[in-house]
């Protein structure tokens, strides 16, 4: 199909099922029971899920294919943004010359740091990425271009946002004052209600969840090309490579630049879904982030990344708005001083604590599941299918989904 | 020239502060090849051995005022301190207002304690594993450890003041022959003399004696070292425990200097990444050189005279700096051919 | 399928046992037909309470939070009632927001623009808030403000003190209790000549971003205008942790105050460092070396121990105020977690309580509703005397407090004593005065 052989296509498929249907896996429970704190079918999540699954699958172009570590993808992600809102404040809200201005940007800047960062390798590499991303972020967060020309340009800290008062050269009366394609709003939402249940369907999020399908395709198909395996080879000994007189810098730079606009794409993404580009997302911690995505998901593997994308976003969307007066609610069937102590017990975890619980399920996955939550699924598989699949299992294990 | 005395001193004083936690991670990640993100934490650590220190000494007993109020317009709570009563109060007060030094004592065998247990317990097993499941591991125990910290401590900083003989400052106007005054704090003149004794206490440790010479040798070739039958791992247990220390060494001087908070791990971190790097992986004398460099320079990129020529300088200048050396002396300063490199 | 079926939704609804994790629908959906956001149909309704929960600001919102909790409970009817026993307006009667249950949901802000616009969407979206309070630094202010304006919720602001807030960035739907850099140095500059004199030379240290700069423009426009020379104003950057390099230049530079315009733990680190560096022991054109803080916050006070003594500053309420409202908070607050309230913890309680009343008065959840009703409301009783909200950029005025850094503290709330009570008309401004020249109003929006 498309391309791809069995099993890639099988995968496709998982991609675009999880995407199709998550308005209903999020949601598994009714609306009103207290278990409904654990749902993320709303639309805000749903679309960050999908644009962070972008972001982390063009992350794992680079990484996962030819070992180089970056630590300053976030930048792409912050330019993407920026782009797209200054598109916005021009042109009008509609979000196509935005997405395209973003992957171009993005593309420029990533070219511009790629040629220089890949003169060196490992942790010297990982380190020039930093830097130049650090750069980008004091620069856009204190906006010192902008006080240069003495306009705002990433609009510091506040972030930067349409006002009524740009100019937006194609809006005109009849079209939304949010962003849209063609008049179609990126925050419509159709609500269907089965029973207790009650399930969103956003257009952005649809719009977001094709644009996840449509990537993940194409990085299925750089990881199977001439050009992906190439790029492998670079990962598993780059002098040798060199000794043979090829010149491995071109393909790196453009699986860099590549990795840039995916991250590019993300961004401007974003900023189609909530129409403020934000200096933090281009700090080191954001370039942490997607680092930590990726390798919790499993790096190298194809559907990694979605997953880390998806379990770290989600822990810090739900856990964070657990309270005390939730746990009550959940512990209420319980004798009071029982109720108390189990209030007690997961309070340092949820709310204000929701970090912990993210640090702690780091160390676990990685001690427990050595290549990520990939290795974990597969290690259920195995289970499931039970010992001689287990078998032919660990052979295709050593180069998982790729 | 009074400016860039001044700038100089400071730059001496933040670099101490880089080169120390620069310095620990050096060692880890030469003898053990370990990526070590919870460095930053083990500095914050050591800060709050000094919080935790003058926590137990200002432990009091309360008794109720018979004339004050409190702000509900109850009886106000007079606490004093337990060490007040039993060694009287002058003793007692000049024991609250030593807390910072005394903390060094309780932080080293607690700083040795807490490298231990992580090497034994959790880096152990990572020794074989790619860095990026290294990365992981030890970001998560960053993030556990500062929850931890908040939990306990909250998220405000903490003021940890230091003993009253070193407040206010030391002027070196007169001394240098200069008629305007260059006031420098007394106790920033003692974190950069302390930290200069501990750096040189390590190098001497690992030049001059046969321990420190095993290490070595473990750095650059680590198989050799084990074949020759000497146990290499429980040296670089205790290396790591030694690395925790000078770490949690750094941040408990450095409590005086800015109120500690559960996140000044987590905004050194970076940097220290970036000095260890600048100073070329594997090298020691790098790491330290790079910390004072980058301190100084970033020192000076902050003075008036510069920023009013280039705004905003000084938010970038350690990046610019690290672009520039990485590209024109591949591994950074005194950096080792082929570590971390693939 | 179907847009919407809300007669079975409301019947739902109602016969929920009501939690506090309660998922109300999200905008845009059934309640199209009552006209606005996230309308509640049931028998109660949701209010969001967005605060730093990690982060540098994460005692703040903590505190932010004790206080929404109590006016909750106050709105319900439980507890002594609180300022709603001395709040001038009586529309509020004890059985929640029209006769509906008040509850709430929680987020985390991170203090970072997205992540709080991330969490407030949720509470929008999934947990169908009709109003969000909190938050402690303008960025944040300004981006959720954004953000409700599109949704069609209310905002009521918490800790925010940059001119923009409701300035260039005010929106229709955002309203902002708490006072503002302008209004910080109207009230400092008349105390800060009365204690040190006209003939200064101010050395002015700004964070670098956009609260620092409208701050540092407010502050240097009240202090020059009474005479004081602005030596040098320099930016510094927000990441810093140390401020050492800025400020060792400032003995030689013939200034005899430092401004520090930081706030948080750069306010923190910053003062500090300058006591380290001894500057208040020094003497300078014959005048003894002073450091002001123009915002200063009490849990920040408490953070830079000592170094506070003597050092002036400006707050937006404090709770030593001796009138009848400021008591009776104290009074509830300091009974319920035994600790008296930071300002931006009753900035946060009054912002719950005014929204709550202006829907009683207005009679309807409906945004639009809301905004009429607090327009150029005139109210007291919630501290600080007699307080107008502004019609024409949702800024409230009410009296400024000046504090000073105590020289003793008995105990550790007791960090900083206020020096004046600058009055009101004091701090006035025209709506179209150059610092907060730009950006518009709008119409309020009440969403779907």
């Amino acid at each position: 199909m498309f391309g791809l052989n069995k099993r890639d296509a099988g995968l496709l498929l998982v991609v675009a099922g999880l995407a199709l249907f998550a308005p209903f896996l999020l949601n598994p429970f009714p609306t009103d029971s207290a278990m409904a704190q654990f749902n993320a079918g709303y639309p805000d999540l749903m679309q960050r899920f999908v644009i962070f699954g972008v972001f982390a699958v063009g992350f794992n172009l680079l990484f996962g294919l030819t070992g180089y570590l970056s630590f300053g993808h976030a930048a792409f992600l912050g330019i993407g943004s920026y782009s797209a809102v200054w598109m916005f404040k021009l042109l009008g809200y509609n979000i196509l010359p935005g997405m395209i201005l973003s992957v171009v940007v993005s593309a420029v800047f990533a070219l511009m740091i790629g040629y220089i960062s890949l003169r060196r390798s490992g942790i010297y590499f990982s380190i020039l990425t930093l830097a130049f991303a650090q750069m980008l972020f004091a620069i856009a967060y204190s906006d010192l271009i902008g006080r240069f020309f003495g306009t705002p340009i990433t609009n510091g800290e506040t972030g930067l946002q349409v006002y009524t008062s740009d100019p937006q050269f194609f809006h005109s009366e009849n079209l939304p004052d949010i962003p849209h394609i063609f008049g179609q709003k990126m925050q419509s939402t159709y609500t269907l209600d089965v029973g207790a249940w009650s399930f969103d369907f956003n257009f952005g999020y649809y719009f977001c969840a094709l644009i996840l399908i449509a990537a993940f395709y194409l990085a299925i198909r750089i990881f199977r090309s001439p050009f992906g395996l190439m790029l492998r080879a670079v990962k598993s000994n780059q002098q040798r490579m060199n000794y043979t007189g090829l010149n491995t810098r071109p393909y790196t730079l453009a699986v860099f630049v590549i990795s840039g606009m995916y991250a590019g794409l993300a961004g401007g993404l974003m900023a189609s879904m909530d129409p403020l580009a934000g200096a933090e997302r281009m700090q080191w911690t954001a370039s942490g982030e997607v680092v930590l995505m990726t390798i919790l998901g499993g790096a190298g593997t194809l559907i990694g990344p979605i997953l880390g994308a998806g379990f770290i976003k989600y822990f810090e969307n739900i856990f964070a708005k657990i309270n005390d007066n939730v746990l009550h609610s959940w512990f209420s069937f319980m004798p009071d001083g029982l109720e108390n102590l189990m209030v007690a017990l997961v309070h340092p975890f949820v709310g204000k604590g929701w970090h912990l619980t993210l640090g702690l399920l780091f160390m676990l996955v990685v001690i427990f599941l050595p290549g990520g939550l990939v290795e974990g699924g597969q290690r259920i598989a195995q289970r499931l299918r039970g010992k001689k699949a287990a078998e032919k299992a660990t052979d295709t294990s050593k180069t998982p989904a790729e | 020239m009074d400016a860039i005395i001044l700038q100089f001193l400071n730059g001496l004083d933040k670099g101490s502060a880089y080169a120390l936690i620069a310095l620990g991670l050096t060692l880890i990640f030469g003898t053990l090849g370990v990526v070590n993100f919870a460095h930053g934490a083990l500095f914050m650590i050591g800060a709050f051995c000094s919080v935790t220190v003058q926590r137990i000494l200002t432990l009091s007993s309360e008794s109720l005022s018979a004339t004050e109020k409190d702000f509900l317009g109850n009886p106000l709570k007079i606490k004093t301190p337990y060490v007040e009563n039993w060694f009287g109060p002058e003793v007692g007060a000049a024991l609250i207002d030593w807390s910072v030094p005394l903390a060094i004592v309780f932080a080293i065998p607690v700083m040795l304690l807490v490298g231990f247990i992580m090497e034994r317990g959790l880096i152990k097993h990572f020794y074989k594993r790619p860095h990026a499941d290294q990365i992981l591991v030890t970001f998560g125990l960053a993030i556990v450890l500062q929850e931890v910290i908040k939990y306990f401590y909250g998220a405000n900083p903490l003021p940890t003041p230091a003993p009253s003989v070193f407040v206010g400052s030391f002027d070196f106007g007169p001394l240098l022959g200069l008629d305007t005054s260059l006031a420098y704090p007394y106790w920033r003149l003692v974190y950069f003399a302390f930290s200069a004794a501990i750096i040189g206490a390590v190098f001497a440790f690992l030049q001059f004696t046969t321990f420190g010479m095993v290490v070595r040798a473990g750095m650059a070739d680590r198989e050799t070292v084990g074949l020759l039958g000497i146990d290499i791992d429980r040296r670089f247990t205790i290396m790591f425990g030694i690395a925790a220390a000078v770490a949690g060494l750094a941040g408990v001087m450095y409590a005086p200097i800015n109120s500690p908070n559960y996140h000044m791990g987590m905004d050194f971190l970076v940097l220290s990444f970036v000095v260890v790097v600048v100073g070329g992986m594997g090298s020691l004398p790098g790491a330290v050189l790079a910390g004072f460099m980058l301190g100084i320079l970033e020192s000076l990129a902050s003075m008036n005279e510069i920023k009013n020529i280039l705004p905003g300088i000084d938010q970038i200048i350690i990046y610019v700096v690290a672009i520039i050396i990485l590209l024109t002396r591949p591994r950074g300063l005194m950096g080792r051919k082929g570590v971390m490199e693939e | 399928m179907s847009f919407s079926n809300p007669t079975r939704r409301g019947l739902i609804k109602t016969g929920a046992v009501a939690s506090a994790g309660l998922a109300l629908p999200t905008y845009l959906r059934a309640d199209g037909h009552s006209g606005f956001t996230n309308a509640p149909t049931g028998s109660t309704v949701t209010l969001g309470f967005n605060v730093p929960q990690t982060g540098p600001y994460a005692e703040e919102g903590l505190d932010e939070l004790r206080a929404q909790e109590l006016a909750v409970q106050h709105l319900n009817g439980e507890g002594d009632g609180g300022m709603m026993n001395t709040f001038s307006s009586k529309a509020l009667k004890g059985n929640g927001i029209l006769g509906k249950k008040v509850e709430f949901v929680t987020g985390d802000t991170q203090t970072k623009s997205d992540a709080a616009r991330a969490s407030a969407k949720a509470m929008i979206e999934k947990d169908g808030a009709v109003m969000i309070n909190g938050g402690s630094s303008s960025g944040v202010a300004v981006a959720v403000q954004g953000l409700c304006q599109e949704a069609g919720v209310i905002f009521m602001a918490g800790l925010t003190h940059s001119n923009d807030t409701t300035g260039k960035d005010k929106k229709a739907n955002g309203f902002r209790h708490f006072f503002n850099g302008y209004m910080s140095a109207a009230a400092l500059a008349p105390v800060l000549k009365n204690a040190y004199g006209s003939d200064r030379k101010a050395y002015h240290l700004t964070a670098d971003y956009t609260w620092g700069w409208t701050q540092q423009e407010s502050i240097a426009a009240a202090t020059e205008a009474m005479g004081w020379e602005t030596v040098n104003n320099v930016l510094t950057p927000l990441a810093s942790t140390d401020f050492s390099s800025y400020i060792a230049p400032v003995l030689n530079s013939g200034a005899d105050v430092l401004v520090l315009n930081h706030y948080g733990g750069n306010m923190v680190n910053s003062l500090t460092n300058a006591v380290q560096f001894g500057l208040l022991d020094k003497e300078v054109n014959g005048k003894k070396f002073e450091i002001v803080v123009p915002l200063y916050s009490e849990l920040m006070a408490a953070g830079a121990g000592a170094n506070v003594q003597g050092v002036i500053g400006s707050m937006n309420w404090n709770w030593q105020l001796q009138d009848e409202g400021s008591k009776a908070f104290v009074k509830s607050f300091g009974e319920k977690y035994g600790r008296p309230p930071s300002n931006s913890a009753h900035t946060c309680y009054v912002q719950t309580l005014l929204y709550a009343d202006a829907v009683e008065r207005a009679g309807t959840f409906n945004p639009c509703g809301v905004v009429e009703a607090l327009e150029d409301f005139e109210f007291d009783g919630l501290g600080n005397g007699p307080v107008l909200y502004r019609g024409d950029d949702h800024q409230c005025f009410k009296d400024v407090l000046v504090m000073k850094g105590k020289e003793n503290p008995t105990n550790e709330y007791d960090t900083l004593e206020i020096v004046e009570v600058t009055p009101r008309a004091q701090v006035e401004y025209a709506p179209d005065h150059p610092m907060f020249a730009g950006g518009e109003l709008g119409s309020c929006n009440p969403g779907a």
